[in-house]
């Protein structure tokens, strides 16, 4: 069996970041991924990120992407694609699938950053061909430059909704309007407003009644929600679209570290259940650890905080990061971290991740 | 209409904001609009102004102020702004139009002369819109700025450009 001191799944934003900051500290890093290449949901993203100049802000996130491989590449990371890590044994082992075979690996450390999965929404009509996720949008059309459909119609005017409807219009898909079941937009006034001014109306307490169409969809019945979420009768509405696009929320991807016997909470500002983790991203679990959307659904920018946090506190638990060193380049990313989280829209993420931590220290 | 319930802007909530200069300023000449309305962790327009017009502080979820008398409207924190909420609005442009840079991202661009519809922030076209200038240097990394003349009684109004004769964009 081969041994690493560090096994880290998934090489999206927080896995990079975590592999990096690791083996600089001179740890021995082997980072896992089951895509063919590395960045996880990174090198959809070709907006440009908001923060600071500190968290690359004004930098598209593709860019941080490939900014983040070049990192890797220098430091000496073992970057094996193509690699499913499918089980957790004796908290110490992983089982993966590398092109094709088997193999066992045993690690002193383990990072899960194994990202999220997106939430779905069941209605009469859901099953039809052209209805799909949010994320399988982005993948045809930043990834493969393939457009699903001309008319679309966006569920969901959170960050995500927002964004992925103006990257549908610069990828020359037409769309419709994006509902809305709560009385007000979800995702920042920014990127609502530049859905506006390209005429896509935001319709918000409205929901979908139904998908119609024989083999794919080809209308959608929107409908009206009063304050209970309880829809009225008569504010049917249809509209013709070969699309629609889910984009109402992600869950942690967590099996593995259900397998590993982490203990969990159910935190929905942070998207469901997620493991307990403590201030070092170490589960109840000792010498598993967590970062990226799987320690709790927020952006790109607080993953690559998270990941580098976990990245640092698996050196020091290696003895090699001094415990002053390990400190002084903590707190320099929870400052970061903080500012993110900062403002009425990271208020309650803010607080989740402070009540998570303390629950950590009570068990 | 309101921001958050529609998704833009109503003409009483944008003159509340700290980014939006002054009628008064706006008859003086180029001057930036930042119309920015919530605390969101964001401040790369600080630091794309050189005059040091716009000051967020050391708090980057607070609001975007423009000290309007350091503006002169050279509008190189419009491609900086990831949000495109920024805009430069020159009222003295001639005696009856307006001119309005702002962000764009879609493919065609348009030509420099070249009749565009002007919209708005609803995407309603309000007006015909000339295209004055193109600007696309490497560091506005794929957001140009595009400058068009409109009626001045819109130069508060357009926030958008189409392009006509079936020239799609996208």
């Amino acid at each position: 069996m081969r041994e690493v001191e560090l096994a880290i799944v998934g090489a999206g934003p927080a896995g990079l970041s975590a592999a990096i900051e690791a083996a600089k500290a001179g740890v021995n890093v082997v980072l896992f991924d089951e895509n063919q290449k590395a960045g996880g949901q990174l090198f959809k993203q070709i907006h440009k990120f908001f923060g600071s100049k500190a968290h690359q802000a004004g930098v598209r996130g593709i860019d941080i992407g490939n900014n983040l491989l070049k990192e890797v590449e220098k430091s000496g990371v073992e970057v094996l694609l193509d690699a499913v890590v499918w089980a957790i044994y004796k908290t110490d082992t992983l089982c993966v699938t590398h092109n094709g075979k088997n193999m066992m690996v045993k690690a002193k450390k383990i990072l899960l950053a194994t990202g999220a999965t997106e939430n779905v929404l069941a209605f009469p009509g859901w099953t039809l061909a052209g209805i799909m996720g949010a994320g399988a949008i982005q993948t045809m059309i930043n990834i493969h430059r393939v457009l699903p459909g001309k008319r679309v119609l966006m569920i969901g005017s959170g960050n995500v909704g927002l964004i992925v409807s103006y990257q549908l219009l610069q990828a020359g898909a037409d769309v419709k309007a994006i509902v809305e079941a709560m009385p007000t937009v979800g995702g920042y006034a920014v990127h609502a407003s530049k859905i506006s001014k390209c005429s896509v109306p935001i319709l918000t307490s409205t929901t979908i009644k139904q998908a119609v169409g024989k083999e794919k969809v080809e209308k959608a019945v929107l409908i009206k929600l009063d304050k209970n979420f309880k829809q009225i009768a008569g504010t049917e509405q249809e509209l013709d679209i070969d699309v629609i696009c889910l984009a109402i929320g992600l869950s942690p991807l967590s099996e593995l570290a259900w397998m590993a016997g982490c203990e969990f909470a159910d935190v929905p500002e942070l998207g469901g259940f997620l493991p307990i983790h403590n201030e070092d991203m170490q589960t109840t679990v000792p010498g598993i650890y967590v970062a990226g959307d799987l320690a709790g659904i927020e952006e790109a920018s607080t993953a690559i905080e998270e990941g580098r946090l976990a990245g640092i506190a698996i050196a020091e638990s290696l003895a090699l990061l001094s415990a002053g060193e390990a400190r002084e380049k903590k707190q320099s990313i929870l400052d970061r971290s903080e500012q993110l989280r900062a403002g009425p829209f990271g208020l309650s993420r803010h607080q989740a991740k402070e009540e998570l931590i303390r629950r950590s220290l009570k068990q | 209409m309101t921001l958050i319930k529609d998704g833009f802007f109503d003409r009483k909530e944008l003159e509340k904001l700290p980014g939006v200069p002054s009628k008064e300023r706006l008859e003086k000449g180029p001057v930036v609009v930042i119309e920015c309305a919530q605390k969101i962790p964001c401040n790369p327009c600080e630091e794309a102004c050189n005059k040091k017009a716009i000051k967020i502080g050391d708090s980057i979820i607070d609001l975007p102020v423009l000290n309007a008398e350091l503006c002169n409207g050279c509008g190189l924190c419009i491609a900086a702004c990831p949000g495109q909420a920024i805009f430069v609005v020159d009222m003295t442009y001639s005696d009856t139009k307006a001119a309005v840079q702002l962000p764009f991202e879609f493919l065609p661009y348009p030509e420099q002369g070249e009749i565009v519809d002007g919209l708005n922030r609803a995407g309603e076209k309000v007006c015909d819109a000339k295209v004055l200038k193109v600007l696309n240097p490497k560091n506005f990394d794929r957001t140009v700025v595009i400058t068009v003349a409109v009626p001045k009684k819109f130069g508060m109004e357009v926030r958008n450009i189409k392009l006509k004769n079936g020239r799609k964009n996208g």
